[in-house]
């Protein structure tokens, strides 16, 4: 399947990443040559297959509906939180205006 | 016995713990070697931050447990390398992208903390692909790890020490570390052994704890041990994995005396050749080093037995539909916002700055791969890509079950060949993927695997041979690992050069 130029824009526009012209030029040939590979899973009859879910079967669990269980995950690690944000401000994260 | 700075760097795990538990030499004295080592082999780029207090202060603590008379751990006062895809408490962790550069974790990921609480200490950040994405360290923001290995043709040639854990194959093989972590999402553990001469098992899916481990695809990441030979690999395992609440895919089992229960005795074993792994047109050296490995077992008294994966072709390709999918999902957490860099345009908005952040923080391949998930996820494409892909990875697990109907452990090459020249592949990136043939299907089917050195090639590079065994079979594995080891004799090492 051949992609073109306006699909990986409209791709990379959905992943929020920015791209140059440049390298949409790049990338529209190497996607399309990586998906045509990837085709050939297509030859595989796959009617009476489930898709896989679990690839080790497992049960999943419930914590105890207890706070703060495990102190490590549980609350008030406000400050933990916003070690490592850019711009922390006044206990938040802070971002650009959203709303004009 | 007194030993010399140079003596210890040559010894591995079992020897490290047991010589410090036996006072032959103090875990101070071992840190400190490692430590030098470290500090001589920048050329190698390895690893992406040293912390040579952190091993020391490891250290002292052993050494002074032992003067107590306290019982020492697992790992007691042997000095690791850690990939830098683990979060490390207050210590920088990166994934080796520029989006993660400064990032110091406020928690320390399970792993780690359990390799710390059995003993060990961490030498520093180990360099890998980045977000563990390639096959031959040539995507990390910190720079390519060079391998400490040479081919024999006088030629000083960079090669590449495999990836995505490139950076603790390349420090175990040139005596930097006598162990690392690794993780392994399609091979990045075996790869990397295969091409740097060690060993290294990637064990059952959910054997250890994902969390505090940066996530690429979470349904195949999986952390294991690389060291030198399989014992040290069975104790480092033994002491990383266990069942975690905080990971959702945790095994909620006991962890196995893998250590205690090593045994090279194939008697009675049963050995699986897949023939679908003898492809056309092999490498000459690795087809013989895959014959040698056959009568090594047949030597140590197992059966050999012609098995069928018939799905293997479709491995790779079924693989790079779910990965990147899954790593297109698990990214989108990069958003300049909660940690990690900004870059917010003059006057940008919020999506502006999202979209800024990640070109600028994510490396070439990574956006690669979150285009080919966001790709296959789209509205129209899902059925046709990523539910045919699980449904091969189906198809795919069920060759193996009925595989291990007939055959305790599956033996094939790791890799269809020898480590690469650096800048080799980095052209074409199917290429590259197509390195991890042999290495994917196993992953994809969530199975213990493991590589083991087997010889060398004309070019004197390491070849790795690769066992394959059932789920929670870590030790038969381990054991037929052994039985290869034991008749392989690989005592080759790079030349230091660094």
């Amino acid at each position: 399947m051949s992609i073109d130029r306006a699909t990986v824009a409209k791709i990379a526009s959905l992943a929020r990443i920015r791209m140059s012209e440049d390298e949409l030029d790049c990338l529209a040939p190497e996607l399309s040559g990586i998906l045509d590979w990837v085709e050939q899973l297509g030859e595989v009859d796959t009617s009476q297959v489930e898709p896989m879910t679990a690839v080790i079967p497992n049960t999943l669990r419930l914590r105890d509906d207890v706070v703060d269980a495990d102190p490590l995950t549980g609350g008030n690690k406000r400050d933990d939180i916003l070690a490592n944000a850019p711009a922390a401000e006044h206990g938040f994260f802070g971002v650009p205006k959203v709303i004009e | 016995m007194p030993m010399d700075a140079n003596s210890l760097t040559e010894l591995g795990v079992k020897a490290i713990r047991d010589g410090v538990a036996a006072g032959d030499f103090t875990a101070r004295e071992v840190a400190e070697a490692f430590n030098a080592n470290v500090a001589a082999a920048s050329a190698l780029n390895a690893f992406i931050v040293a912390t040579p207090d952190h091993a020391l202060a490891a250290a002292d603590a052993v050494d002074a447990a032992r003067a107590a008379g306290e019982a020492l751990g697992t790992m007691a006062g042997v000095p690791i390398g850690m990939k830098d895809l683990f979060a490390t408490r207050g210590v920088q962790t990166t994934a080796a992208s520029h989006i993660l550069e400064g990032f110091e974790p406020e928690y320390e990921s399970t792993v780690s903390a359990n390799l710390w609480k059995a003993g060990a200490g961490m030498l520093g950040k180990l360099n890998l692909d980045q977000f563990a994405m390639g096959s031959s360290n040539e995507t990390s923001y910190f720079g390519n790890v060079i391998s400490p290995w040479r081919r024999n043709d006088g030629g000083n040639a960079a090669l590449a020490p495999g990836g995505s854990s490139g950076g603790s194959s390349a420090a175990v093989s040139a005596r930097l570390a006598p162990a690392a972590t690794g993780t392994d999402t399609g091979g990045s553990i075996r790869q990397p052994a295969a091409f740097t001469g060690i060993s290294g098992i990637k064990p059952t899916y959910g054997r250890c704890s994902r969390w505090g481990i940066v996530a690429f695809a979470s349904s195949l990441d999986q952390a294991g041990p690389m060291a030198r030979d399989v014992t040290d690999c069975a104790i480092m395992l033994e002491a990383m994995a266990g069942f975690d609440p905080k990971d959702a895919t945790s095994l909620d089992l006991p962890v196995p005396q893998w250590e205690a229960g090593l045994n090279p005795d194939m008697r009675g074993k049963k050995i699986g050749i897949p023939r679908e792994y003898r492809m056309d047109g092999m490498d000459e050296d690795v087809a013989k080093s895959w014959d040698d490995g056959i009568a090594w077992l047949k030597d140590a008294g197992a059966e050999i037995v012609d098995v069928s994966l018939p799905h293997t072709k479709y491995a790779l390709p079924a693989y790079y539909i779910v990965a990147p999918a899954e790593a297109s999902s698990n990214l989108a957490r990069y958003d300049g916002v909660r940690y990690g860099l900004r870059d917010l345009p003059d006057g940008a908005g919020l999506q502006d700055m999202y979209a800024a952040t990640r070109a600028a923080g994510f490396g070439d391949e990574v956006k690669r791969r979150i285009i080919i998930g966001t790709y296959v996820l789209s509205a129209g494409f899902y059925d046709a890509y990523y539910n045919q892909a699980q449904k091969v990875r189906t198809l795919i697990a069920q060759d193996f079950a009925k595989a291990f109907e007939q055959v305790d452990v599956i033996l094939a090459p790791t890799c269809p060949t020898a480590a690469f020249g650096l800048g080799d592949k980095t052209s074409d990136p199917l290429s590259m993927y197509l390195n991890d043939v042999f290495a994917v299907p196993a992953s994809l089917a969530g199975l213990p695997a493991m590589s083991v050195p087997a010889g060398l090639n004309r070019e004197g590079l390491p070849l790795g041979l690769q066992l394959i065994g059932r789920p929670f079979d870590e030790q038969g594995v381990l054991n037929a690992g052994l039985a290869l080891e034991a008749r392989a004799g690989f005592d080759a090492k790079p030349e230091r050069w660094w």
